[in-house]
């Protein structure tokens, strides 16, 4: 447990220092990133200990708040969220080293590491805590970490913007965990997050409620999304990476210690879970699928991949309810599984479109192409995140959905049909529009010709931005081949979860691997498969005549990149059909006469909870604001009427109390 | 289990076959003679002895679809029974392997085409992923409604529990929607009329044959081949629930699988016969119709099965091989 303090230490000196650098890019980046590496190093060591079986004690330590308490433990489910948190925030640092030098001329670099390397520690501190005061406080530290980091290039508008809507979104989340923790502490007797209250039913359902709520939100389920489509793009890249692949994890983990904390649940938690998840997914999918900005494609791919531990989370909840316990364990199990995916595959994505954007200079899909030419180690690592992020062997994303798929066809043969259908109805959904829309990111940006002068002209990246990237893509093609030795160090949480008996645990959950195996097996097989398959088509090309020639094109001799598809016109077919949910914006000046002149179309997609919920909400509570408005008129004398009539109200009150 | 090991091998030869009855079908209905049935073998032979024209626009992901795409196929027909046939590797959950095995295929197919930067062969791909988006949850419903009936959660053992009398059961006549759903996936998948037309002329009305304009040579050759392989995946799975022969003796339940692989490539050759083209608008209604009769089978399919199959799941005896 030491350990894990002084890794936050660590993180925290690490930032300071780098905080003290300040415009002397290269030693804040030496301090930042170093912190980063370092704490990463000393924290994990604790976390892979305790998924490997051998305990840590819990710490306690002296607080000077009167109320709370500085206690901090590692227990399996803390560790699985610590190893991925620290792990992807020390890639992310690498990368930033890299990244961030273009930027050091016009801003000093030590704020960005000090937010940086706060929020790598606040979150370690988020996932450890055992006393809600401190989990609060961290959280806390979180959120405004991250907001910092969001509004880093904060002379642009649209910057300045999303982190506004950032702030205001996980500060209304905060508001609904204050209230669980309030309601949970009352309930137990202490803010500690150890001794389980016991709730009546009611209240549990309450509580529950509340946690789906402010967890969700930083989660990012729909309609709670909002934020995440706006701080994504805006934040430098490798912070988009930490803030996608962990930080909203950190609203999946308070879902789950909520769970194990609120006693066998409902049936209607598992149907409120699974809902959440199949429309957080399939929406997410698709308003991702209307985007031309490739980091805001990547961050609606976000709420569709929380969407899926989501139905992981409801199915294993239906299979706890309805007592199936391999529905269960297959089900946490995957849920667990895919945030460590979610963390790799995004993590990769997003540090790829960072290196795009470093390249090319611009995240407009529209303007990109060609660009795997002219980055190769970028182009192909993305290949290997999309493809994993589509679910497809042998890589990570397939394995944890094959767990969640496997949990519903057990749960629709042991008589669960509905939720079962659901569950593998709305995977099936998103599967196939994830490939649509990581054929087009992919294919868009990287393959054919590039469609603008900035894409032409882009360069690979450097030596720090390529090895955090490769160390990611080998870490899906790891999980994806050794899928059942990551999940079997995960038998702690699961078990938590899923709330069955720790003496018999371990060997249903070894058993309930066994398909896994298989699908390790078969995944060798593939990948045997296109060895010789490769082999093959080597051997049939040898010593023949290969020649080099234009695209075909009905046979007109000059094709211009402009005759490409683009990204619009290849996800129209399905935008068109589901634009009902989706309402995209069209604005065409179609050409006209003989002679046209000049014709234009563009497309512009909204998010349709943030235009018809939030707008409407936010501007009538301005409104009710603007009502009020004659008690501010700037006179002294007033205010200060104001503050006497409130104390003599409170005194009286106070008089009528006693 | 020795003749499970020839349906790889069978399968490999066998499958481009399918297309040439196709055209032959065809052919007859039209009144013509026709193509010899073994002529897919000469076109895939004389691709084989080429060299290949590649575009200066591509990279190595326009080399790789081929080869993904046929590696991908002959993964999925290591999975795949053929009637009362055991397949190679059967574990449960294996058609969700299944499922995106084949879903690997059609992510470098596509992004091969989008390798050239041809509007036509971007064109196609957009079109092949809004199908496949489609009919994926058709598909996985499909089998799940089967494995609903059945109590089972591979493919092997799905097929096998699928009696000769798999009609007369309770809840056994919802399967025909399952068939239903079927047939039309494996018309879609494969790229066939009412969805697409492999015999059309003009670039821009073809889905899957334009994707694959610019491949040639040994290349196109693999792709071919891979997509006959690919009619004889999905051709199993519509047949095997189609024409349930079990009878235990493996060479008897061969010939029933073969024979209903066969049925299913004449029945497509009629419907090409005597069907046009759908409007692409109408595309999207038949999918949808097919994942509707899926749904609907999953709900009227006899619901929990023997209870005697609960515990044996729930006690997880999950064996590596369930095939009896």
């Amino acid at each position: 447990m030491g350990s894990l303090l002084l890794a936050a230490g660590l993180l925290v000196l690490g930032g300071a220092a780098a905080l003290a650098a300040g415009r002397n890019a290269r030693w804040a980046s030496f301090f930042g990133a170093g912190g980063a590496l370092l704490g990463a190093c000393v924290g994990i060591i604790p976390a892979v200990a305790v998924l490997a079986g051998r305990p840590v004690q819990p710490l306690r330590l002296a607080w000077g708040l009167p109320i709370g308490a500085f206690s901090l433990a590692l227990d399996p489910l803390s560790a699985f969220f610590v190893v991925p948190i620290l792990g992807l925030c020390a890639l992310a640092a690498v990368y930033g080293t890299e990244y961030l030098k273009p930027y050091a001329p016009r801003r000093p670099l030590g704020a960005c590491w000090f937010f940086f390397d706060l929020l790598a520690a606040s979150m370690l501190i988020v996932v450890v805590a055992r006393d809600s005061v401190l989990f609060l406080i961290a959280w806390e530290v979180m959120a405004l970490a991250s907001y910092f980091l969001v509004t880093f290039e904060d002379e642009k508008e649209s910057v300045r913007q999303a982190g506004w809507t950032y702030l205001v979104a996980t500060h209304l989340g905060t508001v609904f965990l204050l209230l669980f923790f309030m309601l949970l502490a009352r309930e137990g007797g202490s803010t500690s997050l150890s001794a389980v209250p016991v709730l009546s039913a009611r209240l549990a359902s309450v509580a529950f409620a509340l946690a789906l709520i402010g967890f969700g939100t930083k989660a990012g389920f729909i309609p709670m999304h909002v934020w995440l489509p706006e701080a994504h793009p805006a934040a430098p890249s490798h912070v988009s990476a930490v803030m996608s692949g962990v930080m909203i994890k950190t609203g999946i983990y308070g879902l789950m210690r909520a769970l194990t904390m609120l006693g066998a649940p409902p049936v209607w938690w598992g149907w409120c879970l699974v809902g959440v998840g199949a429309v957080s997914g399939i929406l997410g999918v698709l308003f991702a699928l209307a985007q031309h900005d490739l980091k805001r494609l990547l961050a609606y791919h976000s709420v569709e991949n929380i969407g899926i531990i989501a139905l992981g989370l409801g199915v294993g909840m239906l299979g706890r309810a309805h007592g199936l316990p391999l529905v269960a364990m297959l089900g946490f199990g995957g849920a667990l599984l895919h945030v460590l995916n979610h963390a790799l595959f995004k993590g990769l994505l997003f540090l790829g479109a960072g290196s795009v954007l470093h390249g090319a200079g611009t995240r407009d899909m529209e303007h990109l192409g060609g660009l795997l030419k002219r980055m190769p180690w970028t182009g192909t690592c993305f290949l290997i995140g999309a493809a994993a992020i589509c679910g497809l062997p042998p890589l990570n994303g397939f394995v944890s959905e094959f767990l969640i798929y496997l949990a519903a066809f057990c749960a629709v043969v042991q008589g669960q049909a509905f939720g079962g259908a659901i569950v593998i109805a709305a995977l099936a959904l998103i599967g196939g529009l994830a490939l649509a829309c990581f054929t087009k990111a992919f294919g868009v940006v990287f393959l054919g010709e590039p469609r603008g002068e900035k894409a032409a002209q882009a360069h690979e990246c450097g030596v720090a931005m390529r090895l955090s990237m490769a160390v990611l893509a080998a870490g899906c093609l790891f999980v994806g081949l050794f899928g059942p030795l990551v999940l079997s160090w995960s038998d702690g949480p699961v078990g938590q979860l899923a709330g069955l008996p720790p003496a018999d645990f371990p060997d249903s959950w070894q058993t309930a691997l066994m398909p896994l195996c298989s699908v390790s097996a078969g995944a060798a097989v593939l990948l045997g498969l296109l060895l010789l398959a490769a082999a093959l088509r080597a051997w049939l090309q040898r010593g023949r005549e290969i020649g080099r020639g234009l695209t075909w094109g009905c046979g007109y001799a000059a094709p211009s990149a402009r005759m490409q598809y683009t990204a619009s016109s290849f996800a129209q077919p399905i935008t068109g059909l589901f634009s009902f949910f989706l309402r995209t914006r069209e604005r065409a000046v179609d050409p006209e006469g003989y002679f046209p002149g000049p014709a234009s179309y563009a497309t512009e997609t909204p998010d349709v909870f943030r235009e018809g919920l939030y707008r409407p909400a936010f501007e009538g509570a301005l409104k009710t604001a603007l009502r009020l408005r004659w008690l501010q008129h700037g006179r002294i004398q007033l205010y200060v009427l104001y503050i006497a009539l409130t104390l003599l109200v409170l005194l009286v009150w106070r008089l009528g109390c006693s | 289990m020795q003749l499970s090991a020839l349906h790889l091998p069978l399968a490999l030869l066998g499958a481009p076959l399918l297309p040439g009855v196709i055209n032959r079908v065809k052919a007859f209905f039209a009144g013509r003679t026709g193509p010899s049935v073994l002529q897919p073998y000469l076109d895939l032979l004389k691709l084989l002895q080429k060299g290949a024209v590649y575009s200066r626009t591509t990279t190595w992901v326009f080399r790789a679809g081929p080869i993904v795409a046929l590696a991908s196929t002959t993964a999925a027909l290591t999975l795949l029974p053929l009637g009362g046939l055991p397949a190679l590797l059967a574990f449960p959950g294996d058609l969700v392997f299944f499922a995106y095995v084949l879903a690997l295929g059609r992510f470098f197919t596509v992004a091969a085409a989008l390798d050239t930067g041809s509007a036509f062969e971007g064109m196609g791909a957009s079109r092949e992923v809004w199908f496949a988006a489609l009919s994926e949850p058709a598909l996985l419903l499909g089998l799940a409604a089967m494995a609903r009936q059945t109590g089972k959660l591979s493919l092997t053992s799905l097929y096998a529990a699928l009696g000769p009398t798999v009609l007369l059961e309770p809840g056994g006549p919802a399967l025909l929607l399952v068939a239903a759903a079927l047939l039309i996936i494996f018309l879609a998948e494969n790229s066939r009329i009412p969805f697409d037309d492999p015999n059309t002329h003009l670039e821009l009305t073809m889905i899957h044959e334009v994707m694959v304009l610019d491949h040639g040579g040994p290349d196109f050759g693999l792709i071919q081949y891979a997509a006959a392989l690919k009619m004889w995946v999905l051709g199993a799975l519509a047949s095997g629930l189609l024409l349930p022969v079990r009878t235990g003796r493996p060479w008897l339940d061969l010939l029933a699988g073969l024979c209903g692989l066969f049925a299913v490539a004449l029945f497509t050759g009629v419907v090409e016969s005597v069907m046009a083209r759908l409007r692409l608008t109408r595309v999207s209604q038949l999918l949808a119709a097919a994942a509707a009769f899926s749904v609907l089978a999953l709900m009227l399919v006899r619901s929990a099965p023997a209870v005697s199959e609960v515990p044996r799941v729930l006690s997880a005896r999950i064996s590596l091989r369930t095939a009896p």
